[in-house]
This record gives structure tokens, sequence and C-alpha cells, in this order.
């Protein structure tokens, strides 16, 4: 009876033992697996942008050179210093930083509380309007550009200004436009905000606001201190697009006519046209290094922003874990 | 009855607050969106001179220009046609690479916050003033010489497709299902490219999972595939919608119907006939967009 016992126990434990060795395998082989998939699809991404990074540092002579691949023989950072003179960079950076923050903040206020609004209450109409948002993401912005433009044109909030003064104001050539429409959910991809936001805030129980509702928070209490704070990774991914769409954006900063030396995606649009009639350039492919190395100075901060904001993601998630 | 009375009166004021939450929208819908597009339509039924003064003129035309956008426009049809093919055809494959992706990218691993940042990249070279720069400036240089030397280096480097293709039939793949791997494998590249988006979209998903259902299914004993199929896969499903409509919208705007109205609008100085065209086009993803939504909002699932 004991040695069957024994014999039963050391049955068990080697299996146990096998199973985990297997696992172990399992494991390691998974690993491996998403190891070479991580890394392919590294390459596929940055590929471009190595080379891009490497032509930067080019002078002409290494362009020229068949014998150059990646690694420059020469070498300069003459494109760099130049590159910096002509968009006047730190100052570029610098507004074009306070006008996309302004934006970004505003935008996710508007749009989270439109998405709020269409994920948690009923009132009439609700599928309708909810059926425009989705319009609003569809509808492309180059069919209303010509209303838009005319309405700025000649600026105008139901008629007041045309009783007071006889005439709208023309707001062209100055980012305020894109402020109004921005205010009122119509910025930059709004509609898609909207959306996230909307998908977010169902998915979050409802227990969490009834609470606070009993407590008697009003609704906006409930919504700025309860909901939001809940729905962090939905600000958090809205912010980080948010940022970025609007940091390249040139279809309103050109429709609008924001003026060039304001906005580093405006900046970016000429500077290889400016450098090459400024230094007598003829050859594109010489003025394309330029081009690479003002790609990879506007390219820094936004990946910069992202890593740290990307830290928050985890630790705002782990923060709203303790809700649920 | 005093009971239902309140009750009726608390439904009622949150309708209203609700109401106010969306107020801005509305605002801006009507006046930028609704008032744009009555004057789109307008534009559509007209034929729009320039003046030398800086307006414009309308004249109205009825059904014209759409009759000559169905009738008479020589790719428009089959470019929207190819256009919207493509677009379903993309849509399944970049909702499966992102969750994967997204699904990956949340595990925990040596390296994650690098890979982050890498995956993070697409986004910003794929879209506005980086992307056109840039396209601007390869436009100028390829051409003559490079372009054909690059574009045999190309078709050296590829994988031989036929072969592939031979051994998946041998191993009794149908056919159509091989064509389809093999074709996504060949724009892998365009995938990877379009799915930045979904992934961020994903792991912010991913991360909202309350950690507490997972230490539940673990107590209950469920084997990772079972949590993946009860827990993370129903808490995810309301952002596959948001990536679905994404994807379409983005393929779309990408696409080549959007090319042939600008071309129509600045080559062809036809704003018109260009507005109609941009019309016709969102209505069809309209309704595209409406059917799919549908059919995947019975296996998503929501608290209320």
């Amino acid at each position: 009876m004991k040695a069957t016992i024994k014999e039963r126990l050391g049955q068990i434990d080697r299996e146990h033992l096998r199973r985990r060795l297997g696992r172990g395998v399992t494991g390691f082989l998974l690993g491996l697996l998403k190891a070479v998939i991580l890394i392919g699809i590294s390459y596929i991404i940055l590929g471009p942008l190595i080379s891009m990074l490497s032509s930067s540092f080019f002078t002409p002579a290494d362009l020229k050179n068949p014998v150059v691949v990646l690694f420059p023989i020469e070498g300069t950072l003459g494109n760099y210093t130049q590159v910096i003179h002509t968009m006047q960079y730190p100052k570029t950076l610098l507004s074009t930083v306070i006008y996309v923050s302004a934006l970004t903040f505003i935008q996710v206020i508007m749009c989270s509380m439109a998405g709020y609004g269409f994920a948690r209450f009923n009132f009439p109409f609700k599928k309708l309007l909810f059926a425009c948002v989705v319009l609003t993401i569809v509808l492309p912005a180059d069919t209303l550009m010509l209303p838009w433009y005319m309405e700025f044109r000649d600026f105008d909030v139901l008629g007041i200004l045309h009783l007071i003064r006889g005439s709208g104001v023309n707001l062209l050539t100055s980012p305020i436009p894109i402020y109004i429409m921005t205010t009122l959910c119509c910025g930059l991809r709004s509609g898609l905000f909207v959306y996230i936001f909307n998908q977010f805030f169902r998915g979050l129980p409802k227990e969490i606001e009834e609470a606070a509702l009993m407590d008697g928070a009003g609704a906006f209490r409930t919504y700025f201190g309860i909901m939001l704070v809940n729905a962090m990774p939905a600000v958090l991914t809205v912010s980080i697009f948010s940022l970025v769409w609007q940091y390249n954006d040139t279809f309103y900063a050109q429709l609008f006519g924001v003026p060039t030396n304001l906005l580093m995606s405006r900046r970016i649009a000429t500077v290889q046209e400016t450098i090459g009639n400024s230094l007598n350039i003829l050859d594109t492919a010489v003025t394309q290094l330029y081009l690479y190395a003002a790609v990879i100075l506007m390219l820094v901060p936004v990946v910069i922003m992202y890593c740290v904001m990307q830290r928050r993601f985890v630790e705002g998630v782990e923060r709203s874990g303790l809700v649920g | 009855m005093k009971k239902q009375r309140r009750r009726m009166s608390l439904s009622r004021r949150r309708s209203v607050t609700g109401f106010v939450f969306i107020t801005p929208w509305l605002i801006g819908f009507l006046w930028f969106y609704g008032k744009g597009a009555i004057q789109a339509v307008l534009f559509s039924l007209s034929t729009m001179t320039m003046k030398q003064s800086g307006g414009y003129q309308l004249d109205f035309a009825g059904l014209d220009n759409f009759k000559y956008v169905f009738l008479q426009h020589a790719t428009f049809n089959q470019t929207l046609v190819s256009s919207l093919m493509n677009m379903l055809i993309d849509v399944p494959l970049i909702i499966f690479f992102s969750l994967f992706m997204a699904l990956i990218l949340n595990s925990k691993f040596k390296g994650r916050a690098v890979i982050r940042a890498i995956l993070f990249l697409p986004i910003i070279m794929s879209s506005g003033a980086i992307r056109d720069s840039i396209a601007m400036a390869q436009q100028t240089i390829m051409g003559g010489v490079a372009a054909v030397s690059s574009e045999a280096a190309a078709s050296e480097s590829g994988v031989n497709v036929q072969y592939l293709m031979n051994m998946l039939m041998n191993l009794g793949f149908p056919a159509t299902l091989s064509e389809y791997l093999i074709a996504a494998v060949g724009r892998i590249f365009d995938i990877v490219q379009a799915s930045g988006i979904q992934i961020i979209i994903f792991l912010a998903a991913l991360q909202s999972v309350p950690g507490n259902l997972y230490e539940v299914a673990q107590i209950e004993g469920a084997t990772p595939y079972e949590t993946f199929w009860k827990v993370t896969f129903p808490m995810v499903s309301p952002h596959i919608v948001t990536n679905v409509v994404y994807t379409i919208v983005d393929k779309f705007m990408n696409s080549d119907i959007i090319d042939v109205a600008y071309d129509m609008a600045f080559s062809s100085y036809n704003w018109s006939v260009s507005v109609a065209m941009s019309l016709i086009s969102s209505f069809a993803v309209c309704i595209i967009l409406f059917v799919i939504t549908k059919a995947i909002s019975k296996f998503v699932f929501y608290y209320n």
C-alpha cells in the first residue's frame, strides 16, 4: 500500500515536471516568435526613417559617392544648422507648441463632453444626431472648404455684427477660425474624437456615476470629477491623436491662411524651396538632404512627447483600475 | 402615482442635461456642417461660374452634374468601385493585425516602451505636412534612371509569389483564400503603416479592462484562451467598432476617388461636378458604414 502511494506520488511528480518543462519550451518558442514579429515590424517602420536619418548627415560629396551607403564618409551637421536657421526652429517650435496644446486641450474637453452626452443620456432624436456625428467623420473636408472659407471671410454671429457695423469681420490669415471651429467640435477630426469618447464612456460601468449622483454631485461635477478621471485611457489616446494631427495639419492652416512663421507644418512645406533658393542649389537631390534634416527635427519633439505621455498612460490605467 | 411623476421628471431632467452636454457640438454641426452641406448640395445641383470680382454665380442645372458623373465621366464609376473594394479588403486585415499587435504590446517584455514608440511613428510619418513634403521631394527626384533602377531592384528582391501559390494550393488551401493571404503579405508595409491609430485605440481599450475581471477568471480556473474570449474580447469589442469606422474612413480619405474629385475641382476647375462626386462617394461610404456597424454591433458588449 505504502509503495503504491509512493509510486503514484513519483508519477505525479514526473508528470508535473514534464508539464512544466513543456510549458517552458512553448513559452520560449512563443517569446521567440514574438521577438521575431516585433523586430520585423519595427524594421518595416524604421527602414525608411533610418535612411532618412543617415542622409540628413550627408554632404553633397557623400551623396554622389557610390561607396557611401548608410554611414557618411565626410559627414556634416551643416544641414541641421542651416535648417534650424531657416525655419527659426526654436521660435517656430515654441509658437507651434502653444498653438497645438491649446487646440488639443479645447478639443479634448469639448469632444469628451459631446461623447459623454451621447453615451449616457437619452434625449429625443439621439440616434439621428449620432448619425450626424458619423456624417461629419465621413464627409471629406474638401467638399466643405469653400463654404467654410466664405463663412470666415465675412464672419458674423446671427447677423449681429451686420446690424452694428454693416459688415462682418474678416478672420482669415489668423488662427481664430480654427479655435472657433475646434470649440464647436468641428475642428480637425473632431467627429472621430466624439465617436471614440462615446465608445469609451459606454464601456464604463454605470455604478460609478450612479454613486456620485446619489451623493448629490451635479451632472457637471460628476462628469469632470469622476467620469473623465475614469476615462483616462481615452483622454490620453485622444490627446495624443489630437496633438499629432494638429501638429502635422496643413489643411486648416492653409485654408484659413495661418501665417507661415507661426507653424512648423507650414514651415516644413516650404523649407526645401527656401534653402534651395537662398543658397542657390539647383540639384533637388541636395536640397532633399536639408528636407530630411527638417523632418527629423520635426519628428523629435512629437516622439519625446509621446514617450512622456505613454508613461502616464500606464500610471493612469493603474489608478483607474481601482474602480470598476 | 406621485412616485411615477417624480421618476418622469428625473428622466426628463437627465435628457435636458444630456442635451446641454452636446449643445456645443450641435451648434457647430448646424453652423459649419449643416450650412456647408446645404451649400454643397446647392453647388452640386447647379453650374458655377467664377466672376472676375472674386465671387461666383450659380445657375440651377438640376441633376445634370450627377448625370455627367455617372454617365459621361471616364473613370469615376470604376474608381469608385475599386476604391470601395480595396477598402473592404483591407479592413479585416488591419483590424486583426492591430488587435494582435495591441495584445503583444500589452504583455510585459523588455523594451516595450521602445517598441511602442516605434509603432507610433507611422502615425506622424503618414499624415499631413511630413508625408506631403517627403512625397513632393521624392516626386522631383524619382523618374528617369532612378525610377528604372529602383523598380528593377524591387522586382528582384520580391518573394517568389508563384512558388508560394503553388505550395499553398498543394496543401489544399482554397485558391481565393491563398490569393488573399499572399496579397496581404505583399501589402504588409501598407498595412503596418495604416494600423498605428488602431493599435493605440486597442491598447487603450485593453488597459481600461478592470483588473479584477482577470482575477476572477483566474480563480475560476479559466485557461488563457477562455480568458481571452470571455473577458478580453467582449471588453474590447466596442473599440472594434471604433476601429472599423476609423479604418473605413481613413481608407476612403486616402483612396483614388478623393483624388478624382480633387482634380475635378483644382485641375479642371469644375467645382460643382467635384462636389457632386464627393457627395456620391460619401453617401456610398455612409451606407457601407451603416451596414457594417449594424452587423458587428450584434456581437458588441455594452454595460447599458
